[in-house]
């Protein structure tokens, strides 16, 4: 049977996520309950969580969350970061065995920082020097795959019901200013762990509902650009959209959903005409990164959320708020259960741009 | 009397119960095949002279009349063939070089139609274009860019001149002189109206059509008729044909009986002069001419207009085309070995160049890997049929594709492949003025509308079952496509799975 990467898999879901505006770190305890409400938009076959904030002891190192397939993976693996890197610390990433969550890989944590010369002579600046170094280790290196490299933040994922994955990281023991959370429901089974959502690189990391359309024509416009997809997932490419859009061509997210959720030529043809100059140009220059067909995404960044809809809203998609907390999640339930008590409660509209960020974060 | 080597591949059949002998056949015949016998009160025929244009067939007020295919056979060969043996007749007859008109006919591989769709099932939702919108404009051009802001913050419109579509589809290049005034005045005005853009080919522009430039692409060939300031001028991109699908490196040939006043007038060069266009551009003999050329035009036309460089699939036409980019262009043209012709020495015709799904597939992904995809646009042509053709060439990258011969059969064109002959009984390939005016430009141009209109509507239908409502979101989004009947490498060069896969 073809393991994922290997086959295209279509996939439903559920996503939930959660943010502190004053940066009040919390547990993970939340989201896993928050996850679970929606036990039956998933059906085992994927779960996973990224949380931010949660690593305020080494929050200036690069984490690398890296699952290894063996021991001999692993050597090759740790060899290319201690040439390419300095290593702050490494360590098992704590589990708790439980029945829903099985073939677990080795899951390893990395604290790294690129080492001075490497970086230097690569002439890159570093965080390509690092996105490049990811890449060469899921590419080249078989039988380890890095699913975590930003700072302050980390990806938890496995095969499994959301909230049994959350059990087996233990994410209650985090606290984090953000998290995101994902139920899977591929058509078939993936099976192995790395094409569970969240998909992250850098400080990037994307839990997605939904089926692009587009997809074959994404990929192929970012594999331009030097990015790999080597799981086939629409999550994957996603994320690499948004890190090519805001960290190599400097867009604003704001900008960026005008790109991949564009509004329809019909409204923008009658807007005024610098606006419609401005809308004009990003759809005709970034036209490979539209994006058609349903999602809903929460993408979470250093210092932010945003959540998105495709532009005819093809997935259910609810936000509330609460004092300094936003919610964001596939189920108004999914908040209720965590925040009965919520101020506001909305649904935006397709394309429409839900941005939160760290109040006072200079980022 | 003498011997007639050939006998006529085509026999009108008339049915005398029908016919009334009105005479319509006869007069609507520039080749004289029908005949009235006063005496005998009876339309009579000679197949000889017919080139089944089916123009007496379609006006024939009683139906009475057909054309079928002649069962007068030689003794049966598969070597030898009826074909290869008529042609030798007539050049040991003639002693020239045989002649045709329209793209290759002969029994090659037509990969579009060995490609297959794909349609939204329960996982993704398919979407409804009657009640959603359902969007179909391109521009073409360079999309590479590097954000640049003002001082507020606001982007600046730094991309380079583009061309604004409202759907993928654009009329290929043909020049005043091989086809009619009318001809040209009905291509002219459906692409104002449709939102699009035609081609004079290297004919120049005659200069009742300057109102539409807008919608105009002029052509610099290599033998630069009709070229000058205000025809660049008119003009909203220009377009070096380097070559045409139908003859890639042949020159063209537009006898002198059809340079009458007018077109003479248009391209420049004296009533009744052969106009022969080089085989090559005698200032461009390798790759680093051609840039220079590029520029110029841009510098004559101020960086306003984009360039186009056409090219015919030719075996190594990846390479050419990567070699394009880099040389200013903003698009590229290809066409491909089925594409038409006013006139083609019918071995080249028919033998050189590829296919065009296999020259598309192949320049896309070059440009891909060289990282230079988003520099310049891709226009498909030679020959796209039908709006599944246009679906396909976009999937397979493609931004947009050029149609010639489908617009002429809008236009009445039964593909007789008799261009050359200058005698078109429906007034598109011919200048003579009785025959130029049975194309009524005010139906003409209103045919391609309908044609494209009906095309904007399949599309959109295609687009929307497979959840997809941008064109853009198409583009060489090959996961749609899939291949039957197509052999590994085949299928490997077209970068798309066997269905089942």
């Amino acid at each position: 049977m073809l393991k994922e990467g290997q086959v295209r898999i279509p996939s439903g879901c559920a996503i939930s996520g959660m943010f502190s505006k004053s940066g009040q770190r919390t547990s993970g305890e939340s989201i896993i309950q928050s996850i679970s409400v929606m036990h039956e938009r998933s059906n085992g076959l994927g779960g996973g969580f990224a949380g931010y904030g949660i690593y305020p002891e080494n929050k200036d190192f690069y984490a690398f969350h890296v699952f290894h397939d063996n021991l001999a993976a692993k050597k090759e693996c740790e060899d290319f970061l201690e040439r390419h890197f300095d290593i702050i610390n490494l360590s098992k990433i704590p589990t708790k065995k439980n029945k829903g969550v099985t073939d677990e890989p080795l899951i390893w944590r990395y604290f790294v920082h690129p080492l001075p010369t490497k970086l230097e002579s690569s002439q890159l600046d570093e965080r390509e020097f690092v996105a490049k170094c990811v890449f060469r280790i899921n590419t080249s290196i078989d039988g380890s795959y890095v699913c975590s490299s930003g700072k302050d933040m980390g990806v938890f994922k496995a095969v499994g019901f959301p909230e049994d994955v959350g059990r087996f990281y233990r994410l209650d023991e985090y606290a984090g200013y953000c998290f995101t959370a994902h139920g899977r429901y591929p058509t078939n089974t993936p099976g192995w762990w790395g094409g569970a959502h969240p998909f992250a690189l850098l400080g990037y990391s994307v839990a997605h509902n939904g089926e692009i359309s587009s997809y074959d024509a994404n990929r192929r416009a970012i594999e331009m650009y030097g990015y790999s997809c080597t799981l086939q997932t629409d999550t994957e490419v996603i994320t690499y959209i948004f890190d090519y859009l805001h960290r190599k061509k400097g867009l604003t997210f704001q900008e960026i959903a005008q790109v991949v959720s564009a509004p329809f030529w019909q409204i923008i043809d009658k807007m005024p005409a610098k606006e419609r100059a401005t809308y004009e140009y990003l759809r005709n220059a970034f036209a490979a990164q539209l994006i058609t067909g349903p999602f809903s995404i929460l993408v979470g960044f250093e210092g932010g959320l945003l959540a998105l809809n495709d532009r005819l809203k093809l997935r259910s998609m609810v936000v509330g708020e609460k004092d300094d907390r936003v919610y964001i999640a596939s189920e108004e339930a999914a908040m209720r259960v965590i925040e009965p008590d919520l101020s506001r409660v909305w649904s935006p509209k397709g394309g429409e741009l839900v941005l939160v960020e760290l109040e006072g974060d200079k980022r | 009397m003498a011997i007639r080597y050939i006998y006529a591949e085509y026999e009108i059949t008339r049915n005398y119960d029908r016919c009334i002998a009105c005479r319509v056949c006869e007069r609507q015949c520039a080749n004289e095949v029908h005949e009235y016998l006063p005496e005998a009160h009876k339309m009579v025929a000679d197949e000889a002279k017919c080139v089944n244009c089916h123009r007496c067939v379609s006006l024939c007020p009683t139906h009475a009349l057909k054309i079928v295919k002649s069962d007068n056979t030689y003794k049966a060969n598969s070597n030898w063939s009826q074909k290869n043996m008529n042609e030798l007749y007539r050049q040991a007859e003639a002693g020239g070089v045989l002649l045709s008109s329209m793209g290759n006919p002969e029994n090659f591989p037509i990969y579009f139609d060995k490609i297959l769709l794909n349609a939204s099932q329960v996982t993704n939702p398919s979407i409804d274009p009657l009640r959603e919108p359902m969007e179909t404009r391109v521009f073409l051009g360079s999309k590479s860019v590097e954000i640049e802001r003002d001082e507020n913050g606001q982007i600046k419109d730094n991309l380079k001149p583009h061309l604004k579509l409202n759907l993928p589809v654009m009329f290929s290049a043909m020049s005043y002189g091989s086809i009619s005034y009318n001809a040209h005045e009905s291509l002219a005005r459906a692409s104002q109206e449709l939102g699009t853009y035609y081609n004079t080919g290297e004919g120049g522009l005659h200069a009742d059509f300057y109102p539409y430039g807008g919608n105009t692409i002029v052509q610099v060939a290599s033998g630069r008729f009709g070229v000058h300031q205000p025809y660049l001028e008119a003009a909203a991109a220009v377009e070096i044909k380097i070559g045409q699908g139908a003859k890639p490196g042949i020159g063209g040939h537009l006898p002198g009986k059809k340079i009458v006043d007018d077109v003479a007038r248009t391209r420049m060069i004296p009533v009744g002069s052969d106009a022969i266009s080089p085989a090559p551009h005698h200032d461009i003999y390798s790759i680093e001419d051609l840039s220079q050329l590029v520029y110029s035009l841009k510098e004559a036309t101020r960086n306003t207009k984009p360039v186009i460089v056409k090219i015919a699939a030719v075996h190594n036409v990846a390479a050419i085309a990567s070699g394009i980019a880099r040389s200013g262009a903003d698009i590229i043209a290809i066409d491909g070995f089925r594409g038409g012709t006013g006139a083609a020495p019918t071995r080249i015709r028919d033998n050189v160049g590829i296919p065009i799904e296999l020259a598309l597939a192949g320049v896309d992904q070059r440009l891909r890997d060289e990282g230079i995809r988003d520099q310049v646009s891709i226009v498909a042509g030679g020959s796209i049929r039908n709006s599944t053709d246009v679906v396909k060439a976009v999937a397979l990258g493609a931004d947009c594709v050029y149609i010639g011969t489908a617009a002429l059969l809008a236009l009445g064109c039964h593909l007789c492949r008799s261009c050359h002959e200058g005698k078109c009984n429906w007034g598109i390939a011919t200048q003579v003025p009785e025959l130029i005016k049975r194309l009524n430009p005010d139906v003409g141009y209103k045919r391609l509308v309908n044609l494209l209109t009906a095309w904007r509507h399949e599309i959109e239908e295609i687009m929307g079952g497979m959840g997809i409502n941008s064109i853009e979101s198409l583009k060489g989004n090959r996961l749609m496509l899939r291949g039957v009947g197509l052999n590994e490498k085949e299928l490997e060069i077209l970068g798309i799975k066997h269905a089942g896969e």
